[in-house]
């Protein structure tokens, strides 16, 4: 198992190098100058070359490469001073470190995501289990409509809706803002209530369906009724072996559901008004702030891939074959 | 058209002996296509620590009637009529409460693959633990060393380690041990094993059938055995039943009804089969046609369209009557005992040399 | 091409004919095993056949018997070339065709066919039957006289099919019709040698036999040789002229059918017979020898050293770990019975004076004298 953890670490770092170069690469090649874009209009070639200089434009590209890399691990000097370990340059925009713009606005979008992952799989497994539970009944038909209809929503569509139902005709509830964690754990809550729900009801419908079908299947199986042939209650059969053996295909579509729960969070973003790391990332593309648009989409990499081994970790704890093999 | 004539079962009162008794059963799919009648009509006794071979090739109703033995049917698609009488008691009629009493513990099942019939999620100690902490209300440490000293009477090699395995890490012949464990932990006054040699090696399977018989004789269970493969119900069972198309054909000791077959199905089957002292020079005598649909079952004995000797039958009985099985040692079939003798030892004995 | 093609003309109904027509020598198939840490490599390899020495003659039909994981699939698989050899040499009317290329194994693909065990998923649901039967006709460019229709419905007609069912599809079938398709389908470019694996063990008994006769039929008559993979000892014997007996990888018992079943000299092979059951027709058929073994068959991965059946065996001794005994016509042995063992067993399947039983927990149970009958 550790040698199994391992080996997916080493694989995580060799991935995220290649995600950096081709990143790197694919950016740098394009024929563009950011310097005179980092200058703006009224620019005189000698500040041109000040700037080109302190961004380090005029060294080679595999200089720059080798530069931008060894930041990562062991951080950088510019010329607005020393810039600590995880360094992923400059903006050229705002010319603020790249890292301290993301770790700015990373704690909203990290809210945003693990509220609404919490909130779907709470009902969306729920009710799958319910309708499975309650199968061919009144129950079983209305949440398996309810997930249908539900399923063909959108975040630009339901966003709007609920905002103007609950925010503005109504005024039960505020616009939905951030507030840290830290500070005040309820007010963080109630102010993403209504993202969190709008986001959260697009991936429930498909987590219900999901787990009812899974679920339903699961009772099919030969050793599911060798445990009611033995005598287990309907409900101790139900919750020990063939909600065991769902939960594997769900964690499997879960991690295949983790970079589309990331682009939720973006247009969630958008849709509330809401400065998460969604928001930075496409301002910064819209500005050509390439080291801002590069710094984001390899920590949105580097997140994917460490929730990907904590997937794999979850397959070996529910599945003993693929922990002793 | 079809005159179903009235069948055995309502006359016939509990034996003795009998320990379960079905009685009539009818069990009935409602499926997309259409019904399926899975069992028609069927009875028959289990003694008190004697084995029942159920007899039958695939869709003959044979598994079908021992999940409802035990309830396992799902109830939504599924009709139930008849008997089935356990103790004095009615399973036909019993609530979910009841049968989940009675599962595991005076009745349990030993199914054909151990590999699926095991969940992969737990370990073998802790799946044969469970039926004895329901059923005995035992401690979790008592049910352990029960699992292991099960586990040591059906012959897995260190026990006390390999209660904890889980069932991937043992291997088929283990798996098919564990799971008759598990079946015999509480144990029950009827195992009914269906087909639980079927997915194992041939030297495997001998050293399990023998493993159930002494087993049988340790704990005295009565034991119904479901198998498509007359060699190994030859040498497990007390007595036989052979079942077609959802009914039974032919009854009788295994003695009686494998040295006198007295239905053609039998004879079909007997001789339909290689044997290790067979003549090879002799070329095989198959049943023709394949068998029947139970969603569209013939009209009177199912077995006709496959039978050589529904000439011998005055008129059409054979495609309009239902053939009655009688009582004890019988045949459901409309040739007179004398055909049946006469055929049997002019054209059937010989194709069995 | 098609001409030379040409069937020798009952050749093989009489049995075992002199020329060899498959003669494999040596033949080793290990797959590997990958792990190991940091990176993986191959740590071992699965030896799934092991130097299988093994001939088939013109129209002669061998059966190839043994439990799961004894290779017998994989040795039937190495033959029709469908997997790579590991070494050894498999040489088809004279030709070496262990590594034949694609192209140099054209002609020989045609002559050598495979009936393979499960007719529900070998053959494919979104093509007719016609289709399924005249495709490797079109594969191989043979065009027979009259064309390939005419011929698939006569090919249908031999295996006992309706040839208006041509232009059905395989689910319209049941499974004893779809072996017969499959049959068909290796018939259409008539073939000298046949590799059935397990051709009738998804049947069900009574249609076992049609297709058992069926493949009788076809072997007599059209003298094709058959190499028939089962693990069902009865309905090898009723179809093999000789037969080999394989135990995790190797050949450890060959010879005619009488011999192997009659008077055989493996231990395994006896116990093998022994575990067979039966139906008691007569008291006769119950006075058989009564051997049973302990536990499973071994991992292939790390098969036990000298003799591989040595671990479970009841005459083991210690020259069984070091030395591998050769497949070899032992003393007592007729022509061309051959038998790996260093201390076999007396020639004959008679019960003995007392039962052979290994495995601990019915040694335990019969401790007290309950033997139990059969």
């Amino acid at each position: 198992m550790l040698q199994f953890l391992i080996r997916r670490l080493i694989g995580a770092v060799v991935i995220m190098f290649l995600i950096g170069a081709f990143t790197f690469f694919l950016f740098y090649t394009v024929p563009q100058d950011f310097a005179a874009l980092s200058c703006g209009k009224n620019c005189s070639p000698e500040n041109l070359a000040v700037i080109r200089e302190n961004l380090g434009l005029d060294k080679p590209i595999t200089t720059q490469f080798w530069e931008f890399m060894t930041g990562i691990v062991a951080g950088r000097d510019f010329p607005q001073g020393h810039c600590s370990a995880p360094c992923l340059g400059v903006s050229f925009d705002s010319g603020n470190f790249v890292w301290d713009s993301i770790v700015d606005r990373f704690p909203l979008t990290l809210s945003l995501t693990v509220g609404g992952l919490v909130i779907f799989l709470t009902l969306g497994l729920g009710s799958g289990l319910l309708a499975a539970w309650k199968r061919g009944t009144v129950v079983d038909k209305v949440v398996s409509g309810a997930s249908i209809v539900l399923s063909s929503f959108q975040i630009y569509l339901l966003g709007p809706i609920v905002l103007g139902i609950l925010v503005y005709s109504s005024g039960i509830m505020e616009n939905p803002k951030y507030h840290p964690f830290t500070e005040n754990p309820g007010t963080w809550a109630l102010g993403l209530l209504i993202p969190w729900v709008v986001m959260a009801t697009i991936f429930t419908a498909q987590y219900t369906r999901m787990s009812r079908s899974t679920m339903i299947e699961q009772l099919q199986e030969e050793h599911v009724r060798t445990a009611r042939a033995k005598g287990m209650s309907q409900r101790y059969v139900f919750f020990r072996y063939a909600w065991r053996g769902s939960l594997i295909p769900i964690v499997t579509i879960l991690g295949i559901d983790l970079s589309a729960l990331l682009a939720g969070a973006v247009v969630t973003e958008f849709t509330f008004d809401l400065p998460g790391l969604g928001r930075l990332a496409v301002d910064s593309s819209l500005t050509k702030d390439l080291p801002l648009t590069m710094g984001i989409m390899l920590f949105g990499a580097f997140f994917i891939l460490i929730l990907n081994i904590i997937v794999d970790l979850a397959y070996a704890y529910i599945d003993p074959r693929v922990r002793l093999s | 058209m079809t005159t179903l004539t009235k069948t055995e079962g309502d006359k016939a009162p509990t034996g003795p002996g009998s320990f379960l008794s079905v009685r009539d059963l009818r069990v009935r799919f409602s499926t997309e296509d259409g019904i399926v009648k899975a069992v028609d009509g069927l009875s028959f006794d289990v003694e008190r620590g004697k084995t029942l071979g159920i007899v039958g090739e695939s869709g003959s109703g044979k598994s079908v009637t021992n999940l409802t033995v035990l309830g396992l049917h799902n109830p939504k698609s599924t009709t139930v009529e008849g008997e089935i009488i356990l103790e004095g008691r009615d399973l036909v009629t019993a609530s979910e409460k009841e049968m989940e009493k009675l599962r595991g513990n005076k009745v349990a099942m030993i199914f054909q693959d151990p590999l699926t019939a095991l969940s992969p999620y737990y370990t073998v100690g802790r799946q044969i633990a469970e039926p004895f902490m329901k059923h005995t209300g035992a401690s979790k440490r008592e049910a352990r060393e029960r699992a292991i000293e099960m586990l040591t009477k059906v012959g897995i090699p260190q026990p006390r380690t390999r209660v904890d395995d889980y069932p991937h890490q043992f291997s088929g012949g283990m798996r098919q041990r564990a799971m008759i464990a598990m079946a015999l932990v509480c144990d029950p006054d009827l195992l009914i094993a269906d087909e639980p040699t079927t997915a194992l090696d041939v030297t495997v399977q001998a050293q399990i059938l023998d493993l159930l018989k002494d087993l049988q004789q340790e704990f005295g269970s009565a034991i119904i055995f479901i198998t498509h493969d007359l060699g190994v119900i030859s040498d497990m069972a007390d007595d036989l039943l052979v079942m077609y198309s959802g009914r039974a054909v032919e009854r009788g000791s295994v003695r009686e009804v494998l040295r006198e077959p007295k239905h053609p199905y039998t004879w079909g089957l007997l001789s339909s089969m290689p044997r290790l002292g067979g003549d090879t020079s002799q070329a095989l005598n198959p049943i023709p046609g394949s068998p029947p649909s139970l969603l569209n079952p013939p009209s009177g004995c199912p077995f006709h369209p496959r039978c050589a000797f529904t000439d011998k039958v005055s008129g059409n009985r054979c495609s309009t009557e239902r053939p009655a099985l009688g009582e004890g040692r019988a045949a459901a079939c409309h040739l007179t005992a004398e055909q049946k003798q006469t055929i049997f030892i002019d054209t059937i004995q010989p194709r069995l040399r | 091409m098609s001409d030379n093609l040409t069937l020798p003309a009952q050749q093989g109904s009489t049995g075992a004919s002199t020329e060899a027509l498959l003669k494999v020598e040596g033949l080793t198939k290990h797959f590997p095993i990958y792990g190991g840490f940091p990176i993986k490599r191959k740590v071992g390899a699965v030896q799934a056949v092991d130097n299988v020495d093994l001939t088939v003659g013109v129209g002669e039909s061998v059966g190839l018997v043994g439990e799961s994981g004894c290779g017998k699939s994989t040795t039937g698989r190495l033959i029709t070339r469908l997997l790579e050899p590991t070494g050894g040499k498999i040489e088809y009317a004279g030709q070496d065709i262990t590594h034949a290329k694609r192209k140099q194994l054209a002609p020989v693909r045609s002559e050598i066919q495979m009936i393979f065990q499960d007719p529900y998923s070998s053959l494919n649901p979104r093509q007719t039957v016609g289709t399924i039967i005249k495709s490797p006709m079109e594969v191989n460019g043979i065009n027979p006289a009259g064309g390939r229709e005419k011929r698939v419905r006569e090919l249908l007609e031999l295996v006992g099919l309706n040839p208006e069912h041509y232009n059905r599809f395989p689910h319209e079938f049941s499974g004893g019709q779809r072996q017969r398709i499959g049959v068909a389908r290796a018939l259409a470019l008539n073939p000298k040698l046949i590799v059935a694996d397990e051709p009738v063990s998804a049947l069900d008994v009574s249609i076992q036999a049609q297709v058992v006769n069926l493949l009788q039929k076809v072997q007599e008559e059209m003298g094709i040789a058959f190499l028939f993979i089962a693990h069902d000892l009865a309905v090898v014997r009723h179809f093999s002229q000789r037969v080999a007996v394989m135990y995790l990888g190797k050949v450890v018992e060959v010879g005619d059918r009488d011999s192997i079943y009659n008077r055989p000299r493996h231990p395994y092979t006896h116990a093998l017979l022994s575990a067979v059951p039966e139906v008691a027709m007569d008291d006769e058929t119950e006075n058989r020898e009564r051997i049973r073994l302990a536990g499973d068959v071994p991992s292939p991965i790390s098969p036990p050293s000298g003799c591989r059946f040595r671990t479970r065996c009841w005459k083991a001794q210690d020259k069984c770990a070091t030395e591998e005994p050769p497949l070899v016509q032992i003393s007592g042995n007729r022509e061309n019975h051959l038998t790996a063992c260093h201390f076999p067993e007396e020639p004959s399947i008679e019960a003995r004076s007392e039962d052979v039983v290994m495995d601990p927990a019915l040694k335990a149970l019969e401790k007290d004298g309950d033997v139990p009958k059969g």
